[in-house]
């Protein structure tokens, strides 16, 4: 006997990233966010997000992930956390730790937040400061103990590049006497800043088959007490990731300036015309927008996507990425193998790889 | 053994979908209504046969042996624990 029901049809969106500020402490050369960021003036004010935070649940939003940037630099959050779960949400904290105080967690629960994610740069405090460009390492090991001490799920998120695949080890060691209820292992996806960096980011060929039997063995081991999720390097995949479970099928992004994207990376994609909550319902943006249905469904496939088996498991890969690589968001994401422009993704994973220097993001 | 759901998972009924629930860290289930039912009633303190009991009263031809294999299941997805 099955425990759950199949959902058939155009289905709601289940998930909102809430990007709540770019506002960030920490500079990490991986971050995903645009290159250009939205400036403080221009984030959405209390109401907005309220009324965003409305829209969603009514539109059937069930997760919101508030993010950014680092939450926690609005100083609205409890107000936002408080409508998030009044509205039925399970609300994630997606943050840095940075300003995790014991006062402000404890605030934050009582108004009903569920879940915190937590970012980890590398296993030990000199190299994952260094990796930060912030003194970030031991603020984060006191967020997480705050985080269990509340008794709420913790996820450790890393992102992993070249220069930190060699402290694998340590950093599921960490997560573990963190506590984490989850850990999730992500090699770098290059989208924004991270796509500057990517000569000096990109994993070798030699840390991803070293890398590959810690993480099964992790998988293995923890069984049952922490999650483990490992998240490929897609460059030296055969096929592609399934981005967004599909374009438009789940999962929405408002940035912080209430533009409304179908992928959080979405604004790559110079000739979408992306649509903002300040001037257009989030319902009418999610079913009826240009942007949000651009590359739903199949029927924008070409070939070799249109006739693909594999369609319906990867839904041609990643529209950002097959701008970003070949100037057309409707290409096959050039990481498949059956894509004609394979050859642009292979010339990067060739040695010799860049110096591996890379830029730390800025402050603006 | 009392079943309950796991630390961090909350059932919830949406109106939009008109369905319960299951909501957890990055994740969303939509438990079928003899689940669901089940589900509401995982506190922590009744035992398989007092869910079986407690579902006899409102459904006919409720088995315990139906109700431990369902919150078997739910085990099995992680989003409940023996108490």
């Amino acid at each position: 006997m099955g425990v759950t029901e199949e959902v058939q049809g155009v289905r709601p969106p289940l998930g909102m990233l809430a990007e709540l500020t770019h506002r960030c402490p920490l500079h990490c050369p991986y971050c995903s966010n645009p290159v250009e960021l939205v400036t403080r003036e221009r984030e959405l004010g209390t109401e907005e997000w309220c009324s965003v935070l409305d829209q969603a649940r009514d539109l059937g939003v069930l997760q919101v992930h508030l993010s950014g940037g680092e939450p926690l630099a609005r100083p609205d959050l409890p107000e936002l956390v408080t409508r998030a779960s009044g509205l039925g949400c399970y609300v994630s904290l997606v943050t840095s730790g940075l300003g995790l105080t014991e006062a402000r967690l404890a605030d934050l629960v009582d108004r009903g937040l569920a879940h915190v994610q937590l970012s980890v740069q590398g296993a030990d405090a000199a190299r994952a400061n260094l990796l930060a460009g912030a003194k970030a390492h031991d603020h984060k090991l006191t967020a997480a103990a705050l985080v269990k001490r509340f008794e709420l799920p913790l996820s450790v998120n890393v992102v992993l590049h070249r220069a930190n695949h060699d402290q694998l080890e340590g950093m599921i060691a960490l997560a573990e006497r963190m506590g984490a209820d989850r850990l999730e292992l992500a090699n770098t996806q290059f989208y924004g800043w991270a796509l500057r960096n990517r000569d000096a980011l990109l994993p070798t060929r030699e840390q991803l088959a070293a890398a590959e039997p810690v993480v099964r063995a992790a998988i293995e081991r923890l069984k049952g007490s922490m999650q483990v999720v490992y998240v490929l390097s897609d460059y030296y995949e055969q096929y592609p990731k399934p981005c967004m479970s599909g374009w438009g099928a789940q999962q929405l992004t408002v940035a912080p300036d209430g533009t409304v994207l179908p992928c959080p990376a979405a604004t790559a994609i110079t000739t979408l015309p992306l649509e903002n909550v300040r001037e257009r319902p989030l319902a009418e943006i999610w079913y009826d927008s240009e942007s949000f249905n651009a590359y739903r469904g199949e029927d924008w496939m070409r070939e070799p996507c249109r006739t693909c088996e594999r369609r319906t498991v990867d839904f041609g890969g990643c529209r950002c990425q097959a701008f970003q690589l070949t100037g057309d968001a409707a290409a096959t994401d050039p990481v498949c193998r059956r894509s004609p422009d394979r050859g642009l993704v292979d010339v990067l994973l060739e040695p010799p790889h860049g110096s591996g220097e890379f830029v730390m993001r800025g402050v603006r | 053994m009392t079943p309950r759901l796991r630390c961090g998972v909350r059932l919830t009924y949406d109106r939009t979908r008109q369905t319960h629930v299951l909501l957890f860290p990055e994740g969303v289930l939509v438990p079928n209504a003899t689940a669901a039912a089940v589900l509401e009633l995982c506190d922590g303190e009744r035992t398989v046969p007092d869910i079986a009991a407690a579902l006899g009263e409102r459904y006919a031809g409720v088995r315990e042996g139906d109700v431990g294999d369902v919150l078997a299941r739910l085990v099995d997805r992680q989003v409940v624990e023996w108490a």
